[in-house]
């Protein structure tokens, strides 16, 4: 249930700020960041994955991230999900 | 001629501190890194030499193994670049209950979150192994690579097994050792139901009011070298690797054998292995836990192979001032032997006070005293001794 205040921007920043828990320098993540240049892997997809379910009720499966290979990408395939809602 | 196994870097992180030396140093003067009845390594801050993912990805256990590895590879002068062929390089790091906190912690989001909730970094985190595959990712080592669990014996053992690699042909060069970060809820209420650990929360190893063992955490490493190629680098070794052995109980799951036969029989092997007399020994370093069955034992044991020798042999435990680091122990008390030869000193058996009737070596009361070695040019030689719940023995022989 995405609550009335998720916008595009919010979500960018939820997202950034996850990410930099896993690892990478906040200052390196942005759109164009490639996955493979901030070191994020398939396990860090799944992690990923479970903040989306955890922060917007939202059930992503870890495979609809396939053929990702930008931040931009993965901004776009949660948002697709969580902001149609 | 047997290739020769020669130490070129070491790293601790205990409860008397970050580094090996505030590990002698601490011990010598005979601090405590106990607290509250448990030693943890409270100066240890993992992000003073890891990654933010590093640590993300790590069980504390592997984050402990990581720094003391750090420390040990660049005392080895290996920071910048390995000493030879990576493939040639192996890397052996015991553990006696792996990342037990990430068990224990994914077992309550399990309960409370459900499978959803539950990390896909659970296992990689969990596996005991995860301290020895760390390593060898963060520096690239591609030969040999493996995790020993012998439970409080797996340091010693990991050690044993590095050199026995070196020795082999297997590997040139090996980063071994143990690490342990078991202060779990789980494990403590486990080991407190076992009456394996003391109930004071003072470890008084081979002391008559000794009541079992305080529960501990860390990591040793250590950077093995075969001689000649150490050499050839010029390498300056802190010491030699002289022998080492293992044995079995067959006997018990948790009770060592009273007759003592297997750490006997690890001793002299061990002794047999390095090709030094029992009367050449100058310092050994106990398993001593503090377990009422394991100190009496070991004391007749080192009677036994010592003979009219073991009087004027200084014996103490590290385990009184840092606690039972269980499969990180024997590579901690490893590193500290080492560097107890090469200072010339026998560091005391902290909390040592009140002898109990056949418990009468001497177990350095108080404060260091000088090895009998320091009086000549010669190495000293010492022993390390490990043994383990399910009867696994293993002793070190290190000169220096």
């Amino acid at each position: 249930m995405s609550s009335p205040e998720t916008t595009q921007q919010s979500l960018e920043q939820t997202l950034f700020d996850a990410i930099a828990e896993i690892g990478p320098d906040r200052a390196d993540i942005t759109r164009d960041a490639t996955l493979e240049d901030l070191d994020i892997d398939s396990l860090d997809l799944v992690e990923i994955a479970q903040l989306v379910q955890e922060t917007w009720g939202v059930e992503l499966d870890p495979q609809e991230f396939a053929g990702v290979t930008t931040v931009g990408d993965a901004l776009d395939v949660i948002a697709a999900r969580v902001l149609v809602l | 001629m047997r290739r020769r196994v020669v130490i070129t870097g070491i790293g601790a992180i205990t409860p008397l501190g970050v580094g090996a030396d505030a590990l002698i140093e601490r011990w010598s003067a005979g601090a405590s890194g106990i607290e509250d009845g448990l030693g943890r390594c409270a100066a240890f801050d993992p992000a003073q030499t890891l990654t933010r993912k590093q640590i993300h990805r790590s069980d504390r256990f592997t984050q402990l193994a990581l720094a003391a590895a750090a420390e040990a590879l660049a005392h080895a002068g290996w920071a910048d670049q390995l000493p030879c062929a990576p493939e040639r390089i192996g890397c052996v790091i015991g553990s006696g209950v792996g990342g037990v906190e990430t068990f224990h912690a994914q077992h309550a989001t399990l309960q409370a979150r459900g499978v959803a909730a539950c990390s896909p970094l659970g296992i990689p985190m969990m596996m005991p192994n995860a301290a020895a595959g760390a390593v060898a990712m963060r520096y690239g080592l591609m030969g040999p690579n493996w995790c020993v669990a012998s439970a409080c014996a797996a340091g010693a053992h990991a050690i044993a097994t590095a050199a026995w690699l070196i020795r082999s042909g297997e590997v040139d060069a090996i980063v071994t050792g143990g690490a342990e970060a078991g202060i779990a809820p789980v494990v403590v209420a486990a080991f407190a139901r076992m009456q394996a650990t003391s109930r004071t929360g003072v470890s008084r190893p081979f002391d008559a009011r000794r009541d079992g063992f305080v529960l501990g955490e860390g990591a040793g490493v250590l950077v093995l070298e075969e001689a000649e190629a150490a050499r050839a680098r010029g390498a300056a070794p802190l010491g030699e690797l002289l022998g080492c052995a293992a044995t079995a109980d067959a006997h018990h799951l948790t009770a060592p054998d009273p007759t003592g036969d297997g750490p006997a029989r690890a001793i002299a092997l061990a002794l047999a292995d390095a090709d030094v007399r029992a009367e050449d020994v100058d310092y050994v370093n106990a398993h001593g836990t503090a377990t009422p069955l394991n100190d009496r034992m070991e004391t007749d044991v080192i009677k036994r192979v010592f003979g009219t020798q073991a009087a004027r042999l200084p014996v103490s435990s590290l385990k009184s001032a840092i606690g039972h680091l269980l499969g990180a122990s024997g590579a901690v008390e490893a590193v500290a032997t080492l560097l107890a030869l090469r200072r010339r000193i026998a560091p005391p058996t902290v909390n040592w006070a009140e002898p109990e009737a056949g418990l009468d070596l001497d177990y350095v009361p108080s404060r260091a005293k000088p090895l009998r070695a320091a009086a000549d040019a010669r190495p000293a030689v010492g022993i390390s001794s490990s043994f383990g719940f399910g009867g696994h023995n293993a002793v070190l022989c290190i000169a220096a």
